[in-house]
């Protein structure tokens, strides 16, 4: 299971940072919500993988999951959640505004990087 | 057990929060709101500085769940100083914006700036790694929004690559986090602390990998070269009042390495050793290079201060990489210093974009109240490059001299000195075109407003707005005549991060200090 398990977290995580590298925004956006199930998988596995066990106390139990790294999991689940959807929607408005969706900003303004105005329009 | 520790969080947060559902509609109301919030905070701040002043190291369980298991807060000297430091800041830099009219140029600003505050103030005073994520993330999520306030395109494309390097910063927060809870078993530092010299062989590489994953995340949010790429376009593209208060967010980087590399880290620990000071000394170094020939480079006076922002990060980490006690003090007095310098100048970006429409370095006939302005930029150039008579200098000197005795003094007194000399050529160069050059007669005409949602606003250079100018200016010549107590202070602030034993002891009880003690008995090294 541990092998299994490691080599899963693996392939997602360097699909997330093959396509983090790539130039335009979406691919990144997938890129990092593919890194952040990465990450929350290896975060529960932080905790021993252990199956079938309870994570709570009972009479019966000989053996127990660690609590603590779904606690953990979740809250980072919520927080990546949340920040995917405001990169979507900076990327959204970004792309909107600039007619571009490439990460890079390839040509400053003329005078040498300030903000360059929306002098055309 | 005290309730003023964790009021920092509480009171930003509720304001915050009020600002945003009851006073939505009405800009007088959250001024009013925000700046009262921030006084009161620096109100706390100044409590909980007198009440570790004595030495004294105060934990805080939440929900009263001891200390292993629930969440603590923990306000010792150094906690104190960065809670003042951004208490204050975050008060001079929203008297400025208030001024200046820039809260009207968008939504939300007042709320967005509360929950910012409350996430610096978190992220100082937890004593608990997952914790400072959780912290991270709160400062983070504002300062997007402050990021992008007002809008236009190059700040918005400038903002998706600022959100997209943050999150990939968080995940590798996340990983060096799971590692470490696989490894200790806890969260808690002082508990790590008291665990990291009892770990089996084995674990020491997984150990060194976690330390190490652990410090690419805060040298990310420091701005340390090779992760600085997101800093220039962030701080030269974001209004520039925020970018003032984006000074405290890479010292914010630089604090946690000192909390956590002196505290469960520290330089002779099995299985790291001393493997983050040696990371550090030579990126500080090349980042303090990079930020020098940025300043002499930059096109625009907004890029050259954003420069001169990573190279004092530069100065920063290499005072922070020779963890002694010395370096320590000095590092903690550059980074007051650094702070405010730094947020006084990109105040003074803002009145030269506000006046001449563009801080392009460009000359172009005179801008209203030049004198002024160019007053304010010569005090605030001269703090920030380090020259004497203001507390850059003296920063400064007290870096080389607390580096004397490191084995590569050689390079660190070299860069620093010869990229002080650079930094000032370049402030010079800025300096004479934008305030010089425009009486010389051979100027091109005046340019458009360039900066988008930027335009000259009749608030933006009014009197009030240059009275709050100087607000940062003045705390620097105050930090400068009074660098004798202030470097004192500084000096015990590092003597207590040294005593181990003391922090883990007020966290954890008496007993698990003294294993800290026996574990590690020479740690002045």
């Amino acid at each position: 299971m541990e092998l299994l398990v490691s080599l899963g977290i693996g392939l997602i995580a360097g699909v997330g940072v093959y396509l983090m590298l790539r130039r335009r925004t979406f691919p990144v956006v997938l890129g990092l919500a593919m890194l952040s199930y990465a990450v929350n998988t290896f975060l529960f596995a932080s905790g021993r993988l252990v199956s079938g066990a309870p994570p709570v106390l009972t009479k019966d139990a000989t053996t127990y999951a660690d609590p603590l790294p779904q606690a953990l999991v979740l809250t980072a689940i919520v927080i990546s959640f949340g920040m995917t959807a405001v990169v979507v929607l900076l990327s959204l408005g970004a792309f909107l505004s600039a007619e571009t969706d490439a990460i890079d900003i390839e040509k400053l303004d003329a005078e040498g990087g300030a903000p360059a105005a929306d002098r055309a329009g | 057990m005290s309730h003023w520790i964790v009021a920092p969080i509480i009171l930003p947060a509720l304001v915050g929060a009020f600002t945003l559902l009851g006073l939505r509609h009405d800009l007088l109301l959250q001024r009013v709101a925000g700046l009262a919030g921030t006084a009161g905070l620096v109100f706390l701040a100044l409590v909980l500085w007198a009440g570790t002043a004595g030495g004294a190291i105060e934990s805080y369980e939440l929900g009263s769940w001891p200390a292993p298991f629930g969440i603590v807060l923990v306000a010792d000297r150094l906690a104190a100083l960065m809670v003042l430091l951004t208490a204050v800041l975050g008060l001079m830099v929203l008297a400025y914006v208030t001024a200046s009219g820039w809260d009207g140029r968008g939504r939300h600003f007042h709320a967005l700036y509360q929950f910012q505050l409350m996430g610096l103030m978190g992220a100082m005073l937890t004593g608990d790694v997952f914790n400072l994520f959780v912290f991270f993330e709160i400062l983070l999520i504002a300062s997007y929004g402050l990021m992008i306030h007002a809008g236009g395109r190059m700040r918005l494309r400038a903002g998706v690559q600022y959100v997209v390097v943050n999150l990939a910063g968080s995940t590798l927060f996340l990983f060096a986090l799971g590692a470490i809870y696989g490894i200790f078993g806890t969260l808690n530092m002082a508990d790590m602390a008291a665990r990291v010299g009892e770990l089996p062989e084995g674990d020491m590489a997984l150990l060194r990998v976690s330390a190490a994953l652990l410090v690419l995340v805060f040298l990310l949010k420091g701005g340390l070269v090779p992760l600085h790429f997101w800093l220039p376009n962030t701080y030269a593209l974001a209004p520039a009042p925020v970018a003032a208060l984006f000074a405290i967010m890479t010292k914010v980087g630089a604090y946690s390495v000192i909390r956590v590399y002196t505290l469960v880290f520290p330089p002779g620990t099995a299985g790291t050793g001393t493997m983050v000071a040696d990371i550090l000394m030579p990126f500080a170094l090349v980042t303090l290079a990079l930020g020098a020939l940025g300043v002499l480079a930059g096109g625009t006076l907004g890029r050259v201060t954003a420069f001169s922002a990573l190279a004092s990060m530069g100065t920063l980490f290499a005072a922070v990489a020779g963890f002694g006690p010395e370096g320590l003090a000095a590092a903690l007095y550059y980074l007051i210093h650094s702070t405010l310098a730094g947020a006084a100048l990109f105040l003074v970006v803002d009145q030269v974009r506000a006046r001449r429409g563009s801080s392009a370095l460009v000359a172009r006939p005179p801008m209203a109240g030049t004198g002024l302005v160019a007053a304010a930029y010569f005090a605030a150039a001269i703090a920030v490059a380090g020259m004497p008579p203001l507390s850059g200098f003296l920063g400064k000197l007290m870096v080389l001299d607390a580096l004397r005795g490191h084995e590569s003094w050689v390079w660190v007194w070299a860069v620093v000195l010869v990229g002080s000399l650079v930094i000032v050529v370049g402030f010079a160069r800025a300096g004479s075109i934008l305030f010089w050059k425009a009486h010389d007669g051979s100027t091109a005409p005046a340019a458009q407003p360039a900066e988008p949602a930027d335009r000259p606003d009749p608030a933006a250079t009014s009197g009030w707005a240059m009275a709050a100018l100087a607000l940062p200016l003045v705390a620097v010549a105050a930090l400068t005549v009074l660098a004798g107590p202030v470097h004192g202070q500084m000096q015990a602030i590092a003597a207590q991060l040294g005593d181990r034993a003391a922090y883990v002891r007020a966290v954890l009880g008496p007993e698990a200090g003294v294993a800290v003690e026996t574990a590690t008995p020479d740690e002045d090294q």
